[in-house]
């Protein structure tokens, strides 16, 4: 099993290098196909790699490839470590991966880039392997650098725009605050264990008797802002929604189920760390439950439909931190993965509709597209049904298990989250009407807007499927069906579970309560639908093209001027102090002295230039003065 | 009677070496220099050393500056006319060589040099027989060597004289 | 018959370095000073000379007949230079039209 687990990012690192160096040269078909496969081959490998761990006895399977750094103290090694959470990204990751593959063979048909695309989206991939599998901190960060440097290159993608580019950049310096941040966490950890190998680390947590230990608290907390910039929590999520300046398929496999879940996923992996400090994790819950707010809000007046989906993913990704902040750690994973399917979902329809109308995006210009793109139609508003709650759907059960463990502990806590899901529900419908119900507002003839071909609607359609019957993996304990997800992730939790137990931090639920929960999310997501639908299909409103009016609506439409804080209060200060320091010291001292060196060599030079004279006695003068030297030396031994 | 004889020779010798460096007109400086060569043959017969003395005269005042002579007067030299403009290189010039003279003299001059005491002289070395001995024993591969030498600058000199085409002659 | 000169026992041999000293710097002095190429050349054979007289003063002074075998090759490499020298002079004035050496300055820095 060893070697299948090291294969699997093997191979879309190899799709990556045969597509990088093909670039130009291989035919559009084959590098899409050399893409897609990889990842599908990593998929199918994946799979394999979990029937025989099932098989085996359901300890975590330690991959060592090679000693990476030792000294006397500590030793970190290149390794992989297997155990049922990574198996379960694994699949999310490759699953969903290859399904927006074959999406982009369709989808970016017509552009040049299309080798160079398919190879980032390989190496992305792989980096994002490397972040599941890795045996420790260190390597998880290495795929966590890895995933944002691909989302960098790949949000930066159509390069000619100078607007792309500054949204890439924005997107990578946030990350690295994000990074610091982890860092500090990874040496910090090192310095109080002597190790950063998972395995070691679960035993030597688990040893841990006090709550709140300040050292740890730092910990988590430094981790946790690793946390945040890569998924995009408060303060560091304005760079989320800059990045659609990307092609869709980059928003949907990035932005969407694998990059901004790895915040997620460390929390999860550093389970036993975060059940030894609830202070940090009431903190984490109220950043989450922030985020989830202010996602929401924003939302409901944006016009862009990739705009609106990025919010949402912020405010989704709230959702999943709030789990994490009440150790619902189980319901957290539940939401990525149900989150993964729709939301990617959600974005290659949004990525056929732009397709289908020519690059526009403008929700405005839209509507009454039920009849020409039925696919899309159909399979979009099943990924709606499920985001905004809707049982049978997946993310029902996904929401209600966040929504039950919360009550369960914080109950204000729970009345804002329950809040926030109907407006996710009001404004996620309020898209799915203003983009497929009415008349058509754009000024594009009837013949040109087409259905997706059909290498963009099939993956749509499996996408749609999982999106419908992917809860059934996660049933509530009142159904008296086996918790599927639960059962499997239970010995990965194991440390936090009974740290919770014996310092009595867990609570539970009782049935009547969870009944009561459930109902309540479907009616407020109802009513969310509901006041849509007044809104928008009965009165046939239209956000209206002028500028905002009304307090609340601009507020929420300029994004609550995050972007405009952040740019007055650290952007330009930053500027001008640069400014400042690129004139004194750059031009000023570092420039002088290094061309100080030059000016003196040459002025060096212009004075011993006329020695050389080219006057043959002068040079004969010259010789005699060293002779005449050399005699006062010699003669009167002044050495 | 042999000191006054050494003392005018090397007044003379200096003397016309001095106009030798002066003169204006390249003819008088080859007319001082023979005459060097003449004060030089004198010591030289002071010495005992005869047959260098008469060589002396042989081959530099009788062929060497007779070539001088010929190259000043094919070249139609005229006088050499002293720009002012490097008096300050003469000045430094003249001093220098005096520092270095002074520090030779003082030097050199005053320095203890062992002679042959009165026993093992050999008055005969300035003969012919004698420097012909030691020249073709100890002195062979030498002599032959400057043999191939002459050749080489003999052949030089004619390539280097060869007239171009299209060149006046002088 | 194993005369000894008079000169060796009326003159001591410092006298002979003092005397070649003398003539050598004026070499040196018309070598630096003068502009006309046959000029410096004259100065050279004056520098040559001064060597010459020294080396036989010294032949005689310690009874070795090497000092002046040895003034035998150096008159022979004057002459052979000398011939050369003025070839090349003869060149030099055919290119030029002058002696002058400060005109030859191709080797300016």
């Amino acid at each position: 099993m060893e070697k299948l687990i090291a294969i699997i990012p093997a191979l879309p690192f190899l799709g990556f290098v045969l597509n990088g160096l093909g670039v130009g040269k291989l035919s559009k078909g084959l590098a899409g196909g050399i893409g897609a496969l990889a990842s599908l081959a990593a998929f199918v490998v994946s799979i394999l790699v979990l029937f025989q761990f099932k098989s085996g006895d359901g300890q975590a399977v330690v991959v060592n490839l090679w000693t990476w750094m030792s000294s006397s103290s500590w030793k970190i090694d290149f390794s992989f470590h297997v155990d049922q959470l990574t198996l379960i990204m694994l699949m999310v990751v490759t699953g969903v991966g290859f399904l927006i593959h074959v999406f982009s063979i369709g989808y970016m048909h017509e552009d040049e880039g299309f080798g160079k695309f398919f190879s980032f989206l390989n190496l992305f991939l792989f980096s994002m392997l490397v972040l599941v599998l890795g045996g420790n901190l260190l390597m998880t960060f290495i795929g966590w650098e890895g995933v944002g440097l691909c989302s960098f290159l790949l949000i930066g993608f159509w390069n000619k725009n100078e607007a792309f580019n500054e949204a890439a950049k924005k997107a990578f310096v946030m990350n690295r605050i994000g990074d610091l941040g982890f860092l500090a966490g990874i040496f910090l950890i090192l310095f109080r264990f002597g190790t950063c190998q998972y395995t070691e680390l679960v035993q030597a947590l688990g040893a841990i008797e006090t709550v709140n230990d300040p050292y740890l608290v730092w910990t988590g907390i430094c981790f946790f802002i690793g946390a945040m910039g890569k998924s995009a929590q408060l303060p560091l999520f304005t760079w989320l929604p800059d990045a659609m300046a990307g092609p869709t398929p980059v928003s949907a496999l990035i932005h969407a189920a694998t990059m901004v879940t790895s915040g997620i996923y460390l929390v999860i992996r550093m389970n036993a760390l975060y059940a030894t400090i609830p202070d940090v994790q009431e903190f984490i819950l109220w950043i989450g439950m922030a985020t989830a707010l202010i996602g929401a809000l924003i939302g409901t007046s944006q016009n862009d439909i990739k705009k609106v989906l990025a919010y949402s993913t912020v405010s989704q990704l709230g959702f999943m931190f709030v789990a994490l902040g009440v150790g619902a750690y189980t319901a957290a994973l539940f939401h990525v993965i149900t989150h993964a399917f729709f939301k990617a979902l959600l974005f290659l329809g949004a990525g056929s509709v732009i397709h289908g109308l020519h690059e526009e995006q403008d929700i405005r210009k839209m509507g009454g597209l039920k009849k020409a793109l039925p696919i899309t139609y159909i399979t979009f508003l099943v990924a709606n049904l499920a985001i905004a709650g809707i049982p049978p759907f997946s993310g029902f059960f996904s929401k209600d298990e966040i929504l039950a463990h919360t009550f369960a502990s914080n109950k204000v806590a729970y009345i804002i989250l329950a809040i926030i899901a109907g407006i996710t529900a009001f404004y996620m419908f309020r898209l799915l009407f203003l983009v497929f119900f009415n008349e058509y507002r754009g000024k594009l003839s009837a013949e040109k807007i087409h259905e997706a071909p059909a290498s963009m609607s099939i993956p749509l359609i499996i996408l749609a499927v999982l999106s419908a019957v992917g809860g059934f993996i996660g049933l509530p304990e009142v159904f008296h069906f086996p918790h599927l997800l639960g059962d499997f992730l239970a010995p990965v939790l194991q440390p936090a579970k009974s740290f919770a137990n014996t310092h009595s931090l867990s609570h539970t639920i009782s049935h009547s309560e969870e009944w009561m929960v459930m109902g309540a999310s479907v009616v407020i997501s109802l009513i969310g639908i509901g006041i849509a639908y007044s809104m928008y299909i009965s009165k046939k409103l239209v956000p209206s093209e002028e500028a905002p009016v009304g307090f609340f609506h601009k507020l929420t439409s300029n994004k609550f001027y995050v972007d405009e804080i952040y740019d007055a209060i650290i952007v330009k200060p930053i500027n001008l102090i640069s400014g400042i320091f690129a004139i004194l010291i750059d031009i000023l001292m570092i420039n002088l002295f290094v061309e100080a060196v030059g000016i003196l060599t040459k002025g060096l030079s212009m004075g011993l230039k006329t020695s050389q004279s080219g006057r043959v006695t002068g040079y004969a003068f010259l010789m005699f003065c060293s002779i005449l030297a050399f005699a006062v030396f010699y003669l009167f031994k002044v050495f | 009677m042999v000191l006054n004889l050494f003392y005018f020779l090397s007044f003379l010798a200096i003397l016309s070496g001095i106009m030798v460096v002066v003169s204006k007109n390249p003819i008088h400086s080859v007319l001082y220099l023979i005459l060097t060569f003449f004060t030089l043959s004198g010591h030289y017969i002071l010495l005992n050393a005869q047959f260098i003395s008469i060589v002396n005269l042989i081959v530099y005042a009788g062929a060497i500056m007779v070539l001088f002579l010929f190259t000043i007067m094919f070249l139609n030299l005229q006088d050499d006319s002293f720009t002012g403009s490097r008096i300050m290189y003469h000045v430094a010039a003249l001093l220098m060589v005096i520092a270095f003279a002074g520090i030779l003299v003082v030097k050199l001059g005053g320095a203890q040099i062992d002679v042959a005491d009165d026993a093992s002289f050999n008055s005969q070395i300035g003969m012919v027989e004698n420097l012909g001995m030691t020249l073709f024993n100890k002195f062979l591969v030498p002599f032959e060597l400057v043999s191939v030498l002459f050749l080489s600058a003999m052949v030089g000199a004619v390539m280097l004289g060869r007239k171009e085409k299209g060149e006046r002659n002088f | 018959m194993n005369q000894i000169p008079e000169i060796f026992r009326v003159v001591p041999v410092n006298h002979f370095v003092i005397l070649a000293s003398i003539l050598f710097s004026i070499g040196i002095l018309g070598v630096l000073t003068r502009r006309n190429a046959i000029i410096i050349f004259m100065s050279i054979e004056l520098m040559l000379n001064s060597v010459n007289l020294l080396f036989v003063a010294f032949s005689t002074y310690k009874s070795d007949p090497a000092g002046q075998v040895f003034v035998f090759f150096i008159m022979a490499i004057a002459a052979a230079e000398v011939a050369v020298g003025l070839a090349i002079i003869v060149m030099i004035y055919r290119r030029i039209r002058s002696t002058d050496v400060s005109i030859l300055n191709n080797l300016k820095g």
